[in-house]
């Protein structure tokens, strides 16, 4: 593996000569590793020896990190500072002052220098001072980085959610443009098939517009957490009973296999999201004349959710994608049946509201088996927004 | 009436094929219909369409495009419509395509959804170099 090396420009910025050559001597060849196998920075220095040839030079190549000193012929350090528009220029300014003057140290935080030297320094001062330095300088990249990222998934999703609300609306324009049409002739029986299908689209519609107000509520973090005990078991069967109807039109058995109660401290919608589309999506992708078997186990921490099909399964390669934000697997098998494609998604999310995380396994043509593992004694303090910035 | 001549529909909306078929059948053309890439990639082994219209947004964002590059490899002659609805999702504008970007997309023209059936009637007429549909 090779090793990342991150080069920093600095800039020293001093009209004594000898000044210069010391900083530089201190700086050439010291090197700081880097925290979690980032790798380690190196400095390019380059120097100026006053305060108009900063400026020009600062113009010309912009440094990282000013090595700035205060008191100097001509324009002052300070001015340096404050013609660069300090903390705003992104250059991290460490202000060299002639002695410990408490009052230009002051002064020079105040127009944005990031930190301060005492003349005279020795060289480990110089070297601590950087550390800090760059310790700083490359948080501010990490954090610019992720703000970068998180800005372009949400671009993606907003992307893909307008393609996946816009494609019901043309399927269902389609649909009535035959009408219009009368493709099928005068019988309006004839067009029962596309009626059928443009309810259908739009149902699906509605149920990824309220899927999608579940998982923002969720993901912001705003929503009140009701936090109370709740049995597990109770919750199950009342979520087995919601899909009962569509179950047994396909003949679709749903067992539970669980102890008489088991309890956990919860905000019981979040639980109900969680079990309503694990339970939806067993049946949705089962086979007709299937079973759903859903079970629920527990140990003093954690409480174990797993809800098993035998439907149509999953390949090593779906498995992977699964979880991600409109992961809808298209293939001829699913092409019948609606989903949005936010369900597990969201119920990861909230999985991992409550410490835990949802796993599958998978064989394509036998069945699935999601298992949700969830803390069993998680406070409603945590914060939501860490589990989803993922 | 039937023209003899086969098209390739690949969409991974069931319902768009589905208007398709209903708009094109009637027309005389065989249909011939593919929910993915995977999907059309057998058919066309079997089948040589005289005429291909593809999605351009299924499983991956970009399975249309690489269809065309597919089809054209293997049947430089059969032309090929792309549907998209691709301008909202990616602010790209396929209006005013030029020749050029045409050929670089391997795409005889560029269609957005949601379409109208006598908008894709026309364009599959005339790709396939057969009369106008009179009105009435």
């Amino acid at each position: 593996m090779t090793e990342t090396k991150t080069s920093l420009r600095v800039l020293v910025v001093d009209d004594e000569e000898g000044m210069r050559l010391g900083v530089a001597r201190v700086i050439q060849g010291f090197t700081i590793d880097l925290p979690n196998g980032q790798g380690k920075v190196v400095f390019s220095l380059f120097h100026a020896s006053s305060g108009e040839e900063a400026l020009e030079t600062i113009a010309a190549s912009r440094p990282d990190i000013l090595l700035l000193d205060h008191k100097m012929n001509g324009m002052s350090g300070m001015d340096v500072l404050e013609r660069i528009g300090g903390e705003d220029s992104g250059i991290l300014t460490i202000m060299i002052t002639a002695y410990a003057s408490l009052e230009t140290a002051i002064l020079a935080t105040k127009r944005g220098a990031y930190d301060f030297l005492a003349k005279p320094f020795t060289p480990e001062d110089l070297r601590g001072t950087l550390r800090k330095a760059v310790k700083h300088l490359m948080l501010q990249r990490q954090a610019r980085q992720l703000a970068e990222e998180k800005r372009r998934c949400r671009f993606e999703f907003i992307s893909v959610l307008a393609h996946e609300l816009k494609a019901p609306l043309a399927a269902v324009e389609g649909y009535l443009n035959l009408l219009a049409d009368r493709t099928n002739g005068e019988e309006l029986s004839a067009y029962d098939d596309m009626i059928r299908r443009c309810s259908l689209r739009m149902e699906g519609m509605r149920n990824l517009i309220f899927e999608l107000l579940d998982m923002t509520r969720i993901e912001s973090g705003l929503k009140k957490r009701t936090w109370e005990t709740v049995d597990v078991v109770a919750l199950a069967r009342t979520s087995t009973e919601t899909f009962l109807p569509q179950a047994q039109a396909r003949r679709i058995r749903i067992d539970i296999d669980a102890p008489e109660t088991l309890t956990m401290s919860a905000d019981r919608g979040e639980l109900e999201i969680l079990l309503n589309n694990l339970i939806s999506n067993a049946v949705k992708y089962n086979r007709d004349g299937g079973t759903v078997t859903v079970t629920l186990r527990a140990d003093e921490n954690h409480v174990t959710l797993a809800v098993a099909d035998t439907g149509i399964g999953l390949s090593a390669e779906e498995q992977d994608r699964l979880f991600e934000d409109f992961a809808r697997i298209k293939n001829d098998k699913t092409r019948n049946i609606l989903g949005s494609g936010l369900g597990l998604s969201t119920a990861r999310k909230l999985a991992k509201l409550y410490e835990g995380d949802i796993t599958v396994e998978s064989q394509p043509d036998q069945g699935s088996t999601f298992t949700a593992v969830l803390g069993r004694n998680t406070q409603p303090e945590t914060p939501a927004t860490d589990a989803v910035t993922n | 009436m039937s023209t003899g001549k086969t098209i390739l529909l690949v969409d991974d909306d069931l319902d768009i094929l589905e208007q398709l078929t209903a708009i094109l059948t009637p027309q005389g053309y065989q249909i011939v219909t593919a929910g993915g890439r995977e999907d059309a990639e057998e058919q066309l082994l079997m089948t040589r369409p005289d005429l291909a219209i593809l999605d351009v947004m299924m499983e991956q964002s970009d399975a249309g495009f690489v269809l065309a590059h597919h089809v054209k490899r293997l049947y430089p002659d059969t032309p090929v419509i792309l549907l998209t609805s691709v301008t909202a999702a990616t602010s790209l504008s396929f209006q005013g395509v030029s020749p050029d970007m045409k050929s670089w997309m391997n795409a005889d023209v560029i269609v957005n959804k949601p379409v109208r059936p006598e908008q894709i009637v026309a364009e599959v007429r005339r790709l396939l170099r057969e009369a106008p549909v009179e009105k009435h």
